[in-house]
């Protein structure tokens, strides 16, 4: 599996020209960013880092992405979602998430800067609309993906030619599950932010699960904050990212935690992709990563 | 062999295809096996019995937890193969479950590209029908190294071990003729639960594993055996003051064993050298650890003794084992893409990490998957048809047969002009034997 990751980070190394690592700072990116750390090493990772920053972020987060840029020589670019509201491009949604809104100035950040590859840390596991992507997924000038028109992908011979204005989205961690993740965060000694570990939080109920006060607008006055002892399974935007209960501090706890648990991921802790059946397809088709 | 990347260790992840008709039950065996082995989650299961009952259905359709897309859901069929994930305690499988129709032939070479083992279901009421013959010729073409014959609705056929065994004889005679080295036959009832992860309690006659038992036994990676094979993928020169003259090749190794202080050749050039130093990938990001010895599927970076010329797309092998290079080709393809294959098409031709320029000299011959009988002179080849295919190419290339190496015999064909993948390719002699049999 990690063999099969710096396989494909290597690929993409040699045949593009203008690669980019979508950074959330999250598991995922973080496992990544490590993945590619690994597969060039003596030499620095040839490729930037590209945040999509919702305005919405947690400020542990942030933290992090900005120690991991200095530590490793790294190189990054920030596409801001609140820059556009600012501008009126987007407009604010009624119930406060800003994930949707993260699609155009992903893409327009995509085309502007002229990235020709974009790494994402999307699993097949995820979700099921994800389990029928590719590894290397061609989105057209517009960043959209249509389902019906992927290549196959066969052996290990994956194909990045594409038209100029296209581009390619690659997934190295296909084929890892969320258990995957956590043990091979663990097996490397990976550090992580502190939102991932049990901590006590002011948080409220909405929508089925504990989610953090902020100026993103929430609790309404109508959602009492209490203060419990949680931890965050996913990190993204704050105003559509789950909290859940737990009491695990430390990497063997997560782990013995995610082994049992009878919720997958995404739904425990995300709000946007029960929005329909087809929330994350949809999104996809449009550009979301 | 030591602890080297032990996440890697191919032992523990078995890769497998299912291949089946349309109404064959083949989602209700994905599901079943899914489901039994308690790899479906809460949420996913709620999600799926809303989406069921919203449709009006008196039971959960598990079907649905595979069909991600809008329009499968819609017209309740699977267009595309899928990838599936779980786990027991003794290994890990990653299904590529693949859609049935005829028309959908290269979803299951795309699965079967990949997969240790394909699953092939039939209706024990239909018994062997075309269809079964065009999935286990698709799998002998692959070489996918196992076969499962999954002889579904047994429990329509009252159970009966004649049913079963007629079938499965019928299915070992026609796989063994196309040089299928391992089937397993078991009959099942996906839909009541039989022999797909608990035995049956209505099959006593039946004494061999249920389908989960063997998906976690049987073995897998022979990719030692053959000789090494090392596509270059990109030269790592991190030209800082610490490292000035690390010059490595970084690659994955695609079959066999390397070690250091062996005598290699570089190709096309020809050049040889030693291998002065393996670099793996060890846990951690601590300085870069020399081994002794690497094996497939490791990524790995090779530092040679001499300063030869080596860039991506080379192949580094062993001298006493080396690959003929070659610029005619002749291979089996699949052809994937909507628009036709023809002779004098100028096309890419992607090999490991090469990619040279080539034409399509002739198009021998199509092969009819019903009776595997080849039609000479098809004058095109049309998406799904699988056919024998010369071609030459602008530079030599380092290509082992299909037969000896999934890994270094397989190629695509691409269209120069939009990137499109056309076709994929076997280099070498394929269905000979079948040819002579059928």
């Amino acid at each position: 599996m990690e063999s099969e990751a710096v396989h494909i980070f290597r690929e993409v190394a040699g045949e593009f020209e203008k690669p980019v690592i979508l950074f959330s700072g999250g598991k995922d990116s973080i496992v990544m960013l490590h993945l590619a750390l690994k597969a060039f090493a003596p030499a620095p990772v040839p490729f930037a880092l590209l945040h999509v920053d919702t305005g919405h972020n947690f400020p542990e987060v942030l933290a992090y992405r900005d120690r991991a840029v200095a530590r490793h020589g790294l190189r990054l670019h920030v596409a801001s979602v609140q820059e556009y509201i600012d501008a009126g491009i987007l407009q604010e949604r009624p119930d406060g998430t800003r994930n949707p809104l993260q699609t155009l100035p992903l893409t327009e950040a995509i085309q502007r800067l002229g990235f020709d590859a974009v790494f994402g840390g999307g699993r097949r596991d995820e979700e099921k609309a994800r389990a029928k992507e590719r590894v290397f997924s061609l989105r057209d000038e517009f960043s959209q993906w249509d389902p019906r028109r992927q290549g196959p992908e066969l052996w290990q011979l994956y194909n990045g030619r594409h038209a100029p204005g296209e581009h390619v989205r690659v997934f190295p961690l296909s084929n890892w599950t969320e258990l995957d993740v956590w043990q091979y965060i663990a097996r490397e000694g990976i550090e992580l932010p502190e939102i991932y570990f049990a901590h006590e939080r002011e948080v409220f109920w909405r929508g089925g699960m504990w989610l953090t006060a902020g100026e993103w607008g929430g609790p309404k006055d109508t959602e009492p904050v209490e203060r419990r002892l949680i931890r965050y399974r996913t990190v993204g935007d704050m105003s559509c990212t789950g909290a859940v209960d737990s009491d695990s501090a430390d990497l063997d706890a997560v782990i013995a935690e995610i082994a049992v648990s009878r919720l997958t991921e995404r739904g425990a802790t995300r709000a946007d992709d029960k929005l329909s059946e087809a929330a994350m397809e949809d999104r996809k088709r449009e550009g979301y990563f | 062999m030591d602890d080297v990347d032990d996440v890697d260790d191919t032992t523990t992840t078995l890769r497998f295809a299912t291949a089946g008709s349309v109404d064959d039950g083949k989602s209700t065996l994905v599901g079943r096996l899914l489901h039994d082995s308690k790899s479906v989650l809460a949420d996913q299961l709620e999600a799926v019995e809303a989406a069921s009952a919203r449709r009006g259905r008196d039971a959960p359709d598990l079907a649905l937890l595979t069909d991600g897309l809008r329009a499968e859901r819609e017209q309740g069929i699977t267009i595309d193969v899928a990838y599936r994930y779980f786990a027991t305690a003794r290994r890990r499988f990653i299904l590529a479950d693949t859609p049935g129709h005829v028309q959908y032939t290269r979803n299951m070479v795309t699965g079967a590209s990949t997969a240790d083992l394909a699953v092939v279901l039939v209706d024990a009421r239909n018994g062997v029908i075309e269809q079964t013959r065009r999935h286990a010729a698709v799998a002998a073409l692959l070489r996918v190294p196992h076969v499962v014959l999954a002889v579904n609705k047994m429990d329509l056929v009252d159970y009966r071990e004649s049913v079963f065994a007629e079938i499965a004889e019928e299915f070992t005679a026609y796989a063994c003729a196309l040089g299928i080295p391992e089937i397993t036959a078991i009959p099942v009832s996906a839909l009541a639960g039989d022999n797909v992860v608990e035995p049956s309690a209505h099959m006593d006659w039946y004494g061999g594993p249920t389908v989960l038992e063997h998906l976690e036994t049987v073995p897998v990676g022979d990719a030692l055996t053959a000789p090494a094979r090392f596509p270059v993928q990109y030269v790592i020169r991190p030209q800082t003051s610490e490292h000035r003259d690390y010059r490595g090749y970084a690659g994955q190794i695609a079959s066999g064993v390397l070690r250091v202080g062996e005598a290699v050749t570089v190709f096309p050039s020809g050049r040889t050298s030693v291998i002065e130093a393996i670099d793996a990938l060890r846990p951690g990001l601590g300085p870069l650890t020399a081994v002794d010895t690497a094996w497939a599927p490791q990524s790995v970076t090779l530092r040679l003794r001499d300063e030869v010329d080596v860039s991506r797309g080379d192949l580094i092998a062993p001298a006493a084992a080396a690959p003929a290079t070659t610029q005619d080709v002749t291979a089996t393809v699949c052809h994937v893409a909507d628009r036709p294959l023809k002779p004098g098409q100028r096309v890419l031709l992607k090999h490991t990490t090469r990619t040279v320029k080539a034409i399509v000299r002739e198009i021998p011959s199509r092969l009819a998957l019903d009776d595997l009988s080849q039609h000479p002179d098809p004058g095109k080849l049309s998406a799904n048809d699988i056919g024998r295919v010369v071609l030459r190419t602008g530079e030599p290339l380092a290509l082992d047969a299909y037969a000896d190496s999934r890994a270094t015999g397989s190629f695509l064909l691409i269209d120069p002009s939009d990137g499109t993948t056309l076709t994929a390719g076997m280099a070498g002699e394929a269905f000979t034997e079948t040819e002579r049999t059928v």
